[in-house]
């Protein structure tokens, strides 16, 4: 290796780590503002590590008034969204992926058009139509506004993975004595399987991290982040820290694990053709 | 085993006519070789006979049952695609033993039959392997195993060979060949290549824009080619057309290509003598034409343009007047380009061809004792 | 089987790609139609049902509507460019496949997964009078008391914060948008421009850019409507110190239980979200790239 090239590499590498950093520091912070002993927060001049490990801080932020039933909340509304949006979008993305069919093209423009949709902001008009239907400060109501957003993804991401399945497999199924469903179970869901989880999991993830919608359909069943934002205003630094970090472990193990169809999620421009 | 019949079987996509109208009927146990170029529908037709797609009109009956309307599942049939479409989550034993499974065979008898048929063919080593384990010429005998081991009415293949190196095929061709022999089951192949389709084939389609075009036994559809389109889509290289004139002389009638005048037996002469005037095509393929190193009454002067040593024989580019030929010969003396010779034409092997429509003129029974240019 | 004719055409496998997409083209058309009229009806109508623009008067002329279309837009015109030439460096270093850029590519997507609550949260920690920055000064020695980046005083402070956040938060979008563009350009075509001689700066410039074009409309498109709606970020970090059009329609709501200016500001919103939408694909149409 010449020195120019090396002195290349070195710069490229010195690059990937500044920006590496740029993007970990904050969250290496964030958790350890979470585990810093409550007092010591407040203090001036303030060190940057803290001198001892402390639950006591994430132990406040657990035990404030309604922090847990909007946890569970917020579990149960991602879980709603999650059987709905796969329901409804799994079928269509096998759709895309299989079939040619007139409007194929318009739908899929469609829901590239939907997935750009400023959703959340549905949720003020939709207060009056909740109330109508009873869905006001309801679980499912949330569920509903949330499978909305969801959905799109949820199609885009589940042709992707079926049209990864080829479709002779399922038809070498069907001259094999299976039917039309039979090969659907034993064949394209088994291979399927992987990536329908992976979408359930970003399905999961939207849920979760919402806060618009959630916070005005919601008055006295909050989510998570509904609580932690109506709580702003009255909340001390260490609940907010607290309540920070809490909400992105769960986001960050399911974008670990599903990381890989990522690309699938936000690939795909409008105008390819 | 049973046997096959289409009748009026139409498919479109969109405008696109696939299969135009196809009369067909396949005999009981016979090995029929559907052939033709990209496109023509060879695809459609089998998969219409499977199931997998459904013919706009037209009837389909496999071993005398109307199965036109019936799913894949109840046809009796089993198929071998040219992407194999072998299972990648189960193992080669699974993946055999999977239409049984299907139809509740007990399992005692799956596994008998699934290890007979891997033995049948050579991959009974392989069993517990996954498809990601195997080469691509294994895979393709899973696939054919899965489907011979359903013992169905009948086996469809789409091309199965397509995908495997040039060695392999031919060993594979030569596998296929005695698996029909011995389990006899009526099979329908789907092929682009000529040499597959002479070599297996009881009976070749060639089909053409969703028609079939020719149906008849390999020899025939090489020898007596029913039009221009056969004869240059078979054979390797395909046959050599000139266009001619038809003179008529008093008893006997000449070609006129260009400078040059063909003698043509005297079978011709009667279906000739109406045409008189009129151009038609002559074929004739390669290797019958004799090459001529020195001048010989009554040949063609050819000048060599291409040579090309093939082996076992030598391929010539020649000219011969306005028209390029291609002439099959001897390996020995290599001939080099630019170097004049004389050809001569094996008169009973002249092949003509209507003008117009490209279709074949009949090839007239010869009587016994006729020969020569 | 007594069956009509329209009845079996509907049980054909013709149709059942139709019956597959069926219930998510109602559950969007219910979904979006639905509440789009009411957001209308609640905007333009009064509770007697009398057509009026007193909710739409209300709303431009409140105090905080001038500053929040400000706020909003100057947001938006800094951030989003500055996202993208980020996201562009970030995908196009991903690209060229040095060593460790698989994980280095998914370690910048980490933020995709925040929300926008708890990046604004983090950021938070960090520019509030006792964070980390305001520690990591005075260690150095630079400052000796706090600097007050997140007060009324220095609305430019919050909104530098506030641009910083945003852009560590959102900038992962439009970075996997880009790579899943760059993965779709046949590397062959890098490879027969650089056979003809062409440099990278000119690869770059007459390759690659022009492919990816259609990835960065989209890119440009969703990132700008997310960047409008912008708001979790805010208003941990500044509360309504710096107001934005979509933190208006929520107070407007929260406060105030007023849903009518609410959904003025948020039909406002969708107007300007569909115009700019429409403005990209309009002036940003990439010439015939995909034969
Ligand atoms: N699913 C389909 N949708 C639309 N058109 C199709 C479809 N399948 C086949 N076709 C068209 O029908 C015609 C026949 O296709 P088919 O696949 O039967 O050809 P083939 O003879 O098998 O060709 P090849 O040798 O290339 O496999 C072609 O023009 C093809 O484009
Ligand atoms: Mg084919």
């Amino acid at each position: 290796m010449t020195f120019r090239q090396l002195q290349r590499r070195f710069l490229l590498y010195m690059v990937v780590v500044v920006i590496a950093l740029w993007v970990l520091v904050p969250l290496v912070l964030i958790a350890l503002a979470a585990f810093t002993p409550r007092l010591e927060l407040y203090r001036w001049p303030r060190t940057v590590l803290p001198s001892a490990f402390s639950t006591a801080t994430m132990a406040f932020f657990l035990r404030s008034y309604g922090t847990l039933t909007s946890l569970t909340n917020s579990a149960l509304v991602a879980l709603l969204t999650l059987g709905m949006t796969l329901a409804l979008g799994a079928p269509a993305g096998y759709a895309v992926a299989r079939y040619v069919f007139r409007g194929r093209e318009a739908f899929r423009i469609g829901i590239l058009m939907t997935r750009m949709f400023p959703t959340s902001l549905l949720a003020i008009p939709l207060i009056v139509t909740f109330i109508r239907w009873q869905l006001y400060d309801t679980l499912i109501g949330v569920a509903f506004i949330h499978t909305a957003m969801a959905l799109p993804f949820a199609v885009l991401i589940t042709s992707g993975i079926f049209s990864g399945v080829p479709k002779e497999l399922e038809e070498a199924a069907m001259t094999l004595g299976c039917s039309r469903l039979g090969a659907f179970v034993r064949v394209a869901l088994p291979l399927a399987l992987p990536g329908l989880a992976a979408a359930a999991m970003f399905t999961f993830v939207i849920s979760w991290n919402e806060v618009f919608a959630a916070a005005i359909l919601t008055v006295r069943n909050r989510t998570l982040p509904a609580q932690v934002l109506t709580s702003l205003e009255v909340a001390p630094l260490d609940f907010r820290f607290a309540g920070g970090f809490f909400m992105i472990i769960p986001a960050l193990i399911f974008m670990a694990l599903a990381r890989r169809y990522l690309f699938q999620m936000w690939g795909g421009a409008i105008s390819e053709r | 085993m049973a046997e096959i019949r289409l009748e009026q079987v139409r498919k479109t996509f969109g405008r696109v006519v696939a299969v135009r109208d196809v009369d067909l009927t396949i005999e009981d146990g016979e090995f029929l070789v559907l052939l033709g170029p990209s496109g023509c529908g060879k695809t459609t037709t089998l998969r219409c006979i499977a199931g997998l797609e459904r013919a706009n009109s037209g009837r389909i009956f496999i071993g005398r049952r109307d199965v036109t309307g019936l799913p894949p599942a109840r046809r009796g049939i089993a198929m071998v695609f040219q992407s194999y479409a072998v299972f990648p989550h189960m193992t080669v034993a699974q993946n055999i033993g999977f239409g049984l499974r299907m139809r509740h065979v007990p399992r005692r008898q799956i596994q008998k039959d699934v290890e007979e048929a891997a033995a049948l063919l050579r991959i009974d080593e392989l069993l517990q392997r996954y498809p990601a384990q195997l080469s691509g010429g294994q895979r393709q005998r899973v696939a054919v195993a899965r489907a011979i081991v359903m013992k169905p009415q009948v086996l469809l293949m789409d091309e199965p060979l397509s995908n495997l190196d040039a060695l392999l095929r031919l060993q594979m061709r030569a596998e296929l060949k005695r698996l029909h022999r011995e389990i006899g089951t009526t099979t329908v192949y789907v092929t682009h290549d000529q040499v597959e389709a002479l070599s297996l084939g009881d009976r070749i389609a060639v089909m053409m824009d969703g028609t079939i075009v020719q149906l008849d036994h390999p020899s025939v559809v090489y020898d007596k080619p029913a039009s221009t389109f056969v004869a240059g889509f078979i054979g390797t290289p395909p046959m050599n057309f000139l266009e001619a004139t038809v003179a008529a002389r008093d008893e006997s009638v000449e070609l006129v290509v260009g400078d040059f005048t063909l003698l043509v037996p005297a079978m011709w002469t009667d279906q000739l003598k109406e045409r008189a005037g009129q151009t038609v095509i002559v074929g004739i393929r390669a290797e019958n034409i004799t090459v001529h190193h020195g001048p010989v009454p009554g040949s063609l002067a050819a000048t060599v343009l291409v040579s090309e040593p093939l082996g076992s024989q030598q391929l010539l580019t020649v000219q011969v007047g306005q028209d390029v030929l291609k002439v099959a010969t001897a390996p020995e003396p290599l001939l080099a380009a630019g170097q004049m010779v004389g050809l001569t034409l094996v008169g009973q092997k002249l092949r003509l061809f209507d003008k117009e429509t490209g279709k074949a003129l009949p090839v007239p029974i010869p009587p016994p004792s006729e020969g020569g240019t | 089987m007594p069956c009509t004719r329209p009845l079996r055409a509907l049980a054909s496998e013709k149709a059942l790609p139709y019956w597959l997409i069926l219930p998510t083209i109602v559950y969007v058309a219910v979904f979006f139609l639905v509440p789009v009229v009411q957001a209308l009806l609640l905007a333009f109508r009064t509770q007697d049902g009398q057509w009026t623009t007193r909710f739409l008067m209300r709303m431009v002329q409140d105090i905080q509507f001038g500053s929040a279309l400000r706020f909003t837009l100057l947001l938006l015109a800094i951030v989003v460019p500055l996202q993208l030439v980020t996201a562009l460096f970030i995908a196009l270093l991903v690209n060229t496949r040095f060593r460790g850029s698989r994980t280095f590519l998914y370690m910048c997507a980490i933020p995709l997964g925040i929300s926008d609550l708890a990046a604004g949260l983090i950021w938070f920690s960090l520019f509030t009078q006792h964070g980390y920055i305001n520690s990591f000064l005075y260690g150095l020695g630079i400052i000796e008391r706090p600097i007050f980046f997140l007060s009324a005083q220095n609305t430019g402070w919050v909104l530098g914060s506030i641009v910083l956040a945003e852009h560590w938060r959102a900038t992962a979008i439009v970075l996997v948008i880009l790579v899943a563009g760059l993965q779709m350009i046949s590397r062959d075509y890098l490879e027969a421009a650089e056979v003809f001689g062409a440099r990278p700066w000119q690869r770059l410039w007459h390759v690659t850019l022009p492919l990816l074009k259609p990835s960065l409309q989209s890119a440009l498109i969703i990132r700008t409507i997310l960047a409008l709606q912008m708001f979790a970020v805010v208003v941990a970090m500044g509360g309504r110190m710096v107001p934005v059009l979509a933190g208006e329609a929520y107070y407007w709501y929260y406060l105030y239980r007023n849903a009518n200016v609410a959904s003025a500001y948020a039909l406002l919103l969708m107007v300007i979200s569909a115009l700019l939408a429409w403005g990209y694909l309009r002036f940003l149409r990439p010439r015939e790239v995909h034969s």
